[in-house]
């Protein structure tokens, strides 16, 4: 909640600091600078980019301030770190009460150290007590333990730091809460701040350094190569054999009535079941091996590119064809010459979605069950609570997505030049 | 017989809804090869119908067209078209789409290079020829589809209102191509356009049709196509008899456009 908040205001900020530094800076003198009408044309929308620089600096930004990171130069409070105290009072079946003091050592999770000493002077039947506790956790502080006549019947913890309290209420003191167990106990809970605990969510070097030490030693018998080019070559496999399948079919679709009428039934049957729903048959079928993950792909694939193809033919215009059986064209040459180059931007439109599923389904299916692929890799990290390993597989699988998508286009524009120009 | 035999030919449309329309009904003409013509009427009448049949798109439901004696069933690259706009293929360059007849027919690429480049010549291309079609301007593209109809040096060019995306200069510029190549190749064209001014310069005759049933309405034979050849059109359009001949064919469409709106309205 806070942190959408403060998401909210980065923008906002940024959004009119950016437009005033650009009204500030630029006159530009392009074509669409003259436009005068840019709200609602699509080809006058360019990505600003100040703005994504920003955004991605915003992102690291927050997540830096909220997990204590050294990039951000900012954070919020962290979590209370070192001595404090408070005091109780205690009350001995006489009814007499005494006073003593309670030394806290807060420490970060997971390092060793020793409670406090006790400083001397302590007179009375209640004894001063001292305690170390984690941060983000809270710890119990046996006080009576060590006083005297604390363990008979009667004698009562009543007061902390002067306040009264109850089994089941708690008293606010210096860096922390103090609350009494149902049992009559004390429990010290150290102030949290609202950094984020490293299990929840490390910080950027950490996940950094993560990525460099299991990009060395890999990770569970395998390096990262070979988790993420498992994972890769899955999809390229699983797509090839889709496309190879899936694209004739689709021509014949497009060109036959028998086939249209065999195949539209089970194309459009298929088409919105998605792949994920797909893996437990395969499991059960095919086993959990490469080839029930290539099928699952396949599967993926197939109808994405037979639905493209298909349009790709029905998308020719009739002027074309008409035009290349006036120029003499034979029914093959039609099919090779004009069919299937009319239909090229189609398809690539088809294979741009298909690896981006194929992509997406990999990665579930490797969380349902595999050796290894980067689904694995963070579903088995996630068992240890290896978080930064996780959110750096979950970073490492955007990046491959989003260069899969790149490649694609760059493909597409250097194969398909054509593409929409008709 | 030498040329293009069209006979007794009719066209019915059978429509989902159980009714139907008479695209053409007994179009019969003779055209002599080399033969230019130039078709008017108005829009609905049939006119797209009756290339598509020549071509050997579609099959009449009664009659036959015949060329230079064998009967026409389907199409061929004997019979050349030109269409409006959108029949270049956008992924082959102007010399590959020029060119694209010739390799159909397997001819050696050393020997359509000439052909090829001899047409970008004559329609004005000759630097153009490594570029993509779509990017050149409209009045471009339909040169190169005028030169691509030419590689394969039909008998016949049919063109069904090959100008008609042009503006007003480039469209002038085309009918004078026009008329020169058909000096230049001899070749029998036939074509559509909705522009009477342009069917008088680029028609030896001119067939008016009528629609509902698509008929032939009335023929013309004209001298300004054989005027206009190498000469400035606009001259042409001065010539005795241009404009009264296009002032009566004016009249005679809107007449027929007229009873179409009339009995449009009386069916309602
Ligand atoms: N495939 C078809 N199915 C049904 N009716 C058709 C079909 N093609 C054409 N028609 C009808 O035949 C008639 C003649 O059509 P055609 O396209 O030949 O006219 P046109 O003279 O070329 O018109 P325009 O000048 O607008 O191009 C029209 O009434 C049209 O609705
Ligand atoms: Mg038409």
């Amino acid at each position: 909640m806070i942190i959408a908040l403060i998401y909210a205001s980065i923008f906002v900020i940024a959004f009119i600091a950016v437009r005033l530094v650009s009204r500030l800076m630029t006159a530009r003198k392009d074509f669409t600078s003259l436009k005068t009408v840019t709200f609602g044309d699509e080809s006058a929308v360019s990505p600003d980019r100040a703005a994504t620089v920003i955004s991605v600096l915003g992102i690291f930004l927050i997540w830096g301030a909220f997990t204590g990171s050294a990039i951000a130069p900012i954070h919020v409070p962290g979590p209370f770190i070192g001595d404090t105290s408070f005091t109780y009072t205690a009350r001995n079946p006489d009814g007499q009460r005494d006073r003593a003091d309670v030394a806290i050592r807060v420490h970060v999770v997971g390092e060793d150290v020793e409670a406090p000493e006790l400083a001397g002077g302590d007179e009375g039947f209640a004894k001063n007590d001292s305690a170390k506790v984690a941060a983000w956790r809270s710890g119990l502080v046996r006080v009576r333990r060590n006083d005297e006549g604390g363990r008979e019947d009667g004698y009562e913890v009543v007061q902390v730091n002067g306040q009264s309290i109850a089994p089941g209420e708690s008293v606010a003191v210096d860096d922390g809460t103090v609350s009494m167990t149902a049992k009559g106990t004390l429990s010290f809970e150290p102030e949290k701040g609202w950094q984020m605990e490293k299990i929840w969510l490390p910080a950027p070097e950490d996940v950094w350094s993560r990525l460099v030490e299991i990009a060395s030693d890999g990770y569970r018998n395998f390096t990262l190569i070979e988790h993420l080019g498992w994972s890769l070559i899955r999809v390229i496999a699983g797509f090839a054999l889709g496309s190879l399948v899936g694209i004739p079919l689709g021509y014949a679709m497009g060109l036959s009535n028998f086939f249209r009428g065999w195949f539209d039934p089970i194309v459009e049957f298929m088409r919105p079941v998605p792949p994920l729903a797909l893996i437990p048959l395969v499991i059960i079928w095919f086993g959990i091996d490469e080839t029930g993950k290539i099928i699952l792909l396949f599967l993926a694939a197939l109808w994405i590119m037979t639905i493209a193809s298909r349009a790709g033919v029905s998308g020719v215009n009739i002027t074309k064809i008409h035009a290349a059986y006036s120029l003499g064209a034979s029914k093959w040459q039609i099919m090779r010459h004009v069919i299937v180059p009319n239909s090229l931007p189609e398809i690539f439109t088809g294979a741009r979605v298909a690896m981006g599923v194929c992509w997406g389904t990999v990665v579930a299916a490797e969380l349902v069950a595999a050796e290894k692929g980067a689904g694995q890799m963070i579903v088995a990290a996630s068992k240890f609570q290896l978080t930064d390993i996780v959110i750096m597989g979950i970073i490492l699988i955007g990046i491959i997505g989003y260069g899969i998508d790149i490649l694609m286009r760059r493909a597409e524009r250097f194969l398909v030049p054509w593409k929409g120009r008709s | 017989m030498d040329g293009l035999v069209i006979d007794d030919v009719s066209m019915r449309f059978e429509l989902p809804n159980g009714s139907h329309v008479q695209a053409l009904q007994n179009v019969s003409l003779n055209i002599a090869s080399g033969e230019l013509m130039s078709v008017l009427g108005p829009s609905g009448c049939g006119k797209t119908t009756f290339l598509n049949i020549i071509a050997g798109f579609l099959a009449p439901t009664a009659g036959k067209v015949e060329l230079n004696g064998s009967a026409v069933s389907g199409p061929a690259s004997e019979r050349g078209m030109v269409f409006q706009q959108g029949a270049l293929f956008e992924w082959m360059n102007v010399r590959d789409n020029v060119a694209f007849g010739p390799s159909m027919k397997k001819m050696a690429k050393s020997e359509s290079a000439g052909i090829v480049d001899h047409l970008l010549e004559t329609v004005g291309l000759q630097d153009f020829k490594d570029k993509a079609v779509y990017e050149l301007s409209g009045g471009m593209q339909q040169r190169v589809a005028l030169a691509r109809c030419l590689a394969n040096d039909p008998d016949v060019i049919l063109m069904d209102e090959p100008l008609g995306a042009l503006d007003a200069l480039t469209r002038e510029k085309m009918q004078g191509l026009v008329l020169k190549l058909w000096k230049e190749t001899g070749k029998t064209i036939i074509l559509i356009t909705h522009s009477v001014e342009e069917a008088l310069l680029l028609g030896e005759r001119l067939l008016v049709m009528a629609p509902r049933p698509g008929r032939i309405h009335k023929e013309y034979r004209l001298p300004f196509a054989d005027m206009g050849v190498g000469a400035d059109l606009r001259e042409v359009k001065k010539m005795d008899g241009y404009s009264e001949t296009r002032e009566e064919i004016l009249t005679m469409i809107w007449d027929m456009e007229e009873e179409i709106m009339g009995r449009a309205e009386t069916e309602q």
